[in-house]
C-alpha cells in the first residue's frame, strides 16, 4: 500500500488553482495565436489581441487572467493501492479555501442556491473521484466560470435524432449563447451513458488538452464537423461577428440504453484553465 | 476613437453609435445581481438609493480582491442579460451607460431608446488588462456583498465598445449577419 499525506495533497491543490488562474495552459495561447491570425473580422482580430495581451499580463504580474474565478472543480484519480489517513475531500476543501483566500482568487459560491450566503472561501469544492488500479494518484483542477457554465445544457435526445439532432442542439447552443460564454469558446460534448453521465462526459471533455484528438473514429469525425459548423455560425470573438467562434471541439462518448440518446453540451470560455499533476 | 468623461454629458450619449470604440476617463461604477436586486427594492419602496446614477455608467463586474500595493484585482466584465430584470427603474433615475458582455433582450433595447441610453461592451475575460486602466477603487455601498458590492472607480482611458445605441441599432446582429455562411 502507499500512503499519501493529505497536507501533501492540500498544499498542492492550493498552488495548482492559484497557478490555473494566473498562467493559461501554454496549448490554449497557441490555440488562441493561430485563430487571431485566422480571423477574418478586425474587431475580432482587436478582441483576439486584447485575450492575448491580457494572458501575458497574468503571468507576468501573477494576476487572475479573469475576475471570474469560479467555482473549484477536481478530479482526482487514485489507485486502489493508495490510502490516506483522514478524509480526503476536507483535504481538497482546504487546498481550494487556502488558493481562493491567500492567492486573492474571487469567493464564488453561496452556501444555498435560494438564499444565497457567500461562503467567503470559495468552498465547497466540486470533487470527482476514479478510482484505478495500482498506486497511482492524480489531481486535476479547472476553475470553471459561470458566465459559460451558464451557457451548457443536458439534452435526451432519442436514436432517431441521431448524429444530425446532435449537430443541430450544439450549433443551435452556441448560436443562441452569442458573446455570453465569452467566445472563443472550447465546447465539450458527451453523448451517451444516462441524464447524469453524459454531463460528467462533457465536464471531463474540457479537461482534454486543447491540442489532442479523439481516438474515438466517430466522435473524431464529429469535432471536426462541429468545429466547422460552429465557426460558420459568425458568432466570433466576445459575439462581435466573426469566423472564429470555437477553438476546439471535444466529444466524449459511452454507451447507453436502447431507448436513449443523451446529449451534454458544456461550454468552456476562451480562458480554458486547467492543471494536473500526479503525485 | 472617443473620449468619453463620466459622469456623462446626455446629448454626447445620444450621439454614440454602435460599434464605436470609447475611452471613458472619470468615475464609474460597479455592480451586478445581488445589487441591483438592492437598489431595485429601494425604488420599489420610493427610498433614496445608496449612490446618485443620473448620467453614471455602471459597470457589471465583481473584481477578485486587490493585491497589495494595486488600486483594484482583476476586473472584467460579467453576462449583462442577468441585469435585464433590473434595468427600467435605474435607466428611469438617469442611468445612461451600462457596460458588460454579451447580448440582451429586445425589452432592454427599446428601454435604450425610451431612455437615451447606450450599453458597451468591454472584453470578456481580459480581467487583467482592464484592471490597469482603474486607478482608484473603494466600496461605496453593500460592502457585505464582497466582490458584489458597489465600488466607485476612478478610470483612465477604459476601454469599451458600443453594443446597442439609443436608435436601436445592434453590435451583435450587424456583426454576425457579415460573418454568418
Amino acid at each position: 500500500m502507499r500512503k499519501i499525506d493529505l497536507k501533501v495533497v492540500s498544499d498542492k491543490i492550493r498552488d495548482m488553482f492559484i497557478d490555473a488562474c494566473e498562467n493559461i495552459p501554454e496549448n490554449v495561447l497557441d490555440a488562441l495565436k493561430k485563430a487571431r491570425d485566422e480571423e477574418k473580422s478586425p474587431l475580432g482580430k482587436q478582441v483576439f489581441d486584447q485575450i492575448i495581451e491580457n494572458a501575458y499580463l497574468g503571468r507576468e504580474k501573477h494576476l487572475p487572467i479573469c475576475q471570474d474565478t469560479g467555482v473549484a472543480v477536481v478530479y482526482l484519480t487514485i489507485g486502489s493501492e493508495v490510502i490516506f489517513e483522514g478524509d480526503i475531500y476536507e483535504a481538497v476543501n482546504e487546498g481550494v479555501r487556502r488558493a481562493y483566500t491567500e492567492g486573492y482568487l474571487r469567493k464564488s459560491v453561496v452556501r444555498h442556491p435560494l438564499d444565497r450566503v457567500n461562503t467567503k472561501d470559495n468552498t465547497p469544492a466540486i470533487v470527482h473521484i476514479k478510482m484505478v488500479p495500482g498506486d497511482t494518484f492524480k489531481i486535476e483542477v479547472a476553475p470553471k466560470g459561470g458566465g459559460s457554465e451558464n451557457m451548457s445544457l443536458v439534452k435526451m435526445l432519442i436514436p432517431a435524432d441521431g448524429i444530425e439532432g446532435i449537430k443541430k442542439l450544439v450549433v443551435d447552443t452556441v448560436f443562441n449563447a452569442g458573446g455570453k460564454p465569452c467566445p472563443p469558446i472550447v465546447v465539450g460534448v458527451g453523448i451517451g451513458g444516462n441524464f447524469e453521465k453524459c454531463a460528467l462526459l462533457a465536464k471531463e471533455a474540457l479537461l482534454r488538452e486543447i491540442d489532442d484528438e479523439s481516438a474515438d473514429p466517430i466522435a473524431n469525425q464529429l469535432e471536426k464537423e462541429l468545429l466547422e459548423l460552429i465557426n460558420n455560425t459568425g458568432v466570433g470573438p466576445m459575439g462581435f461577428g466573426g469566423t472564429r467562434t470555437c477553438l476546439a471541439v471535444k466529444v466524449n462518448v459511452h454507451p447507453c440504453h436502447i431507448a436513449s440518446l443523451p446529449v451534454a453540451i458544456n461550454i468552456q470560455c476562451h480562458s480554458a484553465r486547467h492543471k494536473s499533476c500526479t503525485l | 476613437m472617443i473620449e468619453l468623461k463620466s459622469p456623462v454629458n446626455p446629448e454626447e450619449v445620444k450621439k454614440l453609435r454602435a460599434g464605436d470604440a470609447v475611452k471613458i476617463t472619470g468615475v464609474i461604477y460597479t455592480g451586478r445581481d445581488a445589487a441591483h436586486k438592492r437598489l431595485c427594492e429601494l425604488l420599489a419602496k420610493n427610498e433614496k438609493l445608496p449612490i446618485d446614477v443620473n448620467n453614471t455608467c455602471i459597470y457589471y463586474v465583481g473584481p477578485t480582491p486587490a493585491k497589495p500595493g494595486r488600486a483594484i484585482g482583476s476586473a472584467g466584465p460579467t453576462s449583462s442579460y442577468r441585469m435585464d430584470p433590473y434595468s427600467e427603474p435605474l435607466l428611469k433615475e438617469g442611468l445612461k451607460v451600462m457596460i458588460g458582455k454579451g447580448p440582451r433582450n429586445k425589452e432592454y433595447k427599446e428601454m435604450l431608446k425610451k431612455y437615451g441610453a447606450v450599453y458597451m461592451s468591454s472584453i470578456g475575460g481580459a480581467a487583467a488588462s482592464i484592471s490597469e486602466t482603474v486607478k482608484a477603487c473603494e466600496v461605496v455601498a453593500y460592502e457585505d456583498l464582497g466582490a458584489e458590492a458597489i465600488h466607485r472607480l476612478e478610470v483612465e482611458d477604459f476601454y469599451a465598445i458600443v453594443t446597442y445605441d439609443s436608435e436601436g441599432n445592434d453590435l451583435f446582429e450587424q456583426g454576425i449577419e457579415t460573418y454568418k455562411k
